[in-house]
């Protein structure tokens, strides 16, 4: 009996999974695509009418959140990415046996919860706080200089928050080189940064584009890091879809927007992947 | 020379970039035992245990960790349960529809918080399901499922069928052998793919902010107090989840390689 059904088997293994996901993924997204469409007012109710307007107004009116959203997300994700690939490239080459501890410290702020994480950058930027006071005495800082509600503060933030996606990946794609490739490129003549340069980079694209994807899209959505650092000169898209939505009540500005902000990333992730090319990829 | 310094200057950003990495972790935990004056914990006014004897001295904390446990146990129980039968059918069949599928488990992965907060609100919205307790469930057995494939396809991956053919031809089903020897062999996966859903329901702020309707979940906690200043509390509470996932880690390591000696062991 079971085996004259065998190929129903995987079927009735994905079905209660993917319904879920049907229901509360996929046809959310339709829902929201219709609700971006409608046009009328809280009070008196909301009719669809193609209204392809409100993609119109959204893009004018918030066209200074969407270009900070992705200022701010770019930024972030290239200082992660500083930040992220020594430390990867010297855990995977000079952890030596305690890779695995190293790896830990990495994820510890994973283990904190993401707004305690971003109070605690609110108390360490803080006015009162030890470093304002040190960069005021060192006049790095002007005397009323702040970090606190500054861009620096939010784009800081984000960089934080999401810097374990971007050095995980990293250290996967390091952790897997051959390192006789390297020295068989140094035997043959090749200086220590053209090796590095020729060899490493190149076998650790994959992770650096994995690295890249994975912090830039949590992070042009993100709205946490510019309320709690930022003050709304630094509001993201997020802010507004965020305050449409919960505040406002206006849903069918609130759903356009969430959809340009969806294109938008899918445009930018596109593009991405065409400029690094998968064949240098795979070299 | 030259070299001598290139080594050291790498280690001495590595040091610096842990420093970075770790510094708010540090001040969560300090800060914990700080004896503030007036309503903000920014600066150090002197040591006390305070804060962790009265934990719960804040009103509304205990509630919302309360729900934040009771959302997270059932959430990654159902999602634990629907992904692992995803990774299977995925792992040990080949069916039509398998490209849609991994395509499926990816998106919510790669969609917005935001996006995928503001869509399930719209649908609850449309079919006039009031928000609450329910909802919350829903959006975090939705968002959790993914993650539970990704880390029980994993285990499965690197798994040896001869073990299962073997079973089946000295007479054991296609149950008994899941049951007795399949299930057992991926049950870590199975345990990292629960526990990983926790972890991420815990945690979760945009997606539950949208759909909470009146329940407030820690994290939600945490964000309404952060408008009039947090109390020590939320150190202290913020301090426990990190020792609590920290140790759990640790434990999770140190099974694993016991287990990949005991299995040196053997062969």
């Amino acid at each position: 009996m079971l085996h004259r059904h065998r190929w129903l088997t995987p079927y009735l293994l994905l079905a209660p999974g993917l319904a879920w996901l049907a229901a509360f993924f996929l046809v959310p997204l339709g829902i929201l695509a219709y609700q971006s469409l409608q046009s009328g007012t809280f009070d008196f109710g909301y009719q669809f009418s193609w209204e392809l307007y409100n993609y119109w107004d959204a893009l004018s009116r918030y066209k200074a959140h969407l270009i900070r959203s992705f200022v701010y997300a770019g930024l972030a994700t290239v200082l992660a990415l500083l930040v992220s690939y020594p430390l990867a490239y010297w855990i995977a080459f000079r952890g030596g046996r305690w890779k695995n501890f190293f790896l830990l410290a990495i994820i510890a702020p994973f283990f904190v919860t993401y707004l305690i994480r971003t109070l605690a950058w609110q108390n360490i930027l803080a006015d009162q706080g030890a470093v304002v006071g040190a960069l005021r005495d060192l006049h790095i800082l002007a005397p009323d200089g702040r970090l606190l509600a500054t861009s620096t503060a939010v784009v800081a933030g984000i960089t934080y928050n999401f810097l374990p996606f971007m050095a995980l990946p990293l250290y996967v794609a390091l952790e897997q080189i051959d390192e006789r490739l390297i020295e068989a490129a140094q035997d043959l003549y090749a200086s220590k940064t053209k090796a590095f340069l020729r060899v490493t980079l190149p076998l650790s694209l994959p992770g650096v584009f994995a690295g890249t994807l994975l912090t830039f899209i949590p992070a042009a959505g993100d709205f946490i890091n510019a309320q709690l650092l930022g003050t709304p000169k630094q509001h993201m898209i997020g802010n507004v879809i965020q305050s449409k939505y919960l505040e406002l009540i206006d849903y069918p500005a609130a759903a356009a927007l969430s959809f340009v902000l969806m294109a938008a990333i899918l445009i930018g992730v596109a593009a991405y992947s065409r400029a690094l090319g998968t064949e240098r990829l795979t070299g | 020379m030259t070299a001598v310094i290139r080594r050291h200057a790498l280690t001495a950003y590595a040091v610096l970039a842990f420093i970075y990495l770790l510094l708010p972790i540090a001040v969560v935990i300090v800060f914990s035992f700080n004896d503030p004056k007036g309503r903000f914990n920014y600066v150090w006014q002197g040591f006390t245990l305070e804060n962790w004897i009265n934990w719960d001295a804040v009103p509304g904390l205990r509630d919302a960790i309360v729900l934040s446990l009771e959302i997270a146990l059932l959430s990654s129980i159902v999602a634990t349960g629907l992904g692992t039968l995803i990774a299977l059918a995925l792992a040990r069949y080949g069916f039509r529809g398998r490209g849609a599928t991994n395509m499926l488990i990816f998106l919510p992965m790669s969609t917005p918080e935001i996006v995928l907060g503001a869509s399930l609100l719209a649908l609850f919205l449309n079919l006039h399901f009031a928000t609450g307790f329910n909802t919350i469930l829903i959006a975090h057995v939705m968002f959790n499922i993914s993650y539970v494939v990704v880390t029980v396809k994993a285990r499965l991956a690197g798994f040896d069928r001869h073990l299962e053919e073997a079973a089946m031809d000295l007479g054991a089903n296609e149950w008994a052998t899941f049951r007795k020897v399949t299930l057992p062999l991926i049950a870590p996966g199975i345990l990292a793919g629960f526990l990983l859903a926790f972890a991420l329901s815990v945690d979760d702020f945009v997606i539950t902010y949208f759909n909470s309707g009146s329940e407030v979940t820690f994290p939600l906690f945490v964000w309404g107090a952060a408008r009039i200043g947090a109390p020590p509390q939320v150190n202290v509470i913020g301090t426990a989840i990190f020792v609590i996932a920290l140790a759990a880690m640790a434990a999770n390591v140190l099974l694993q390689s016991r287990r990949a000696r005991q299995e040196k062991g053997l062969v």
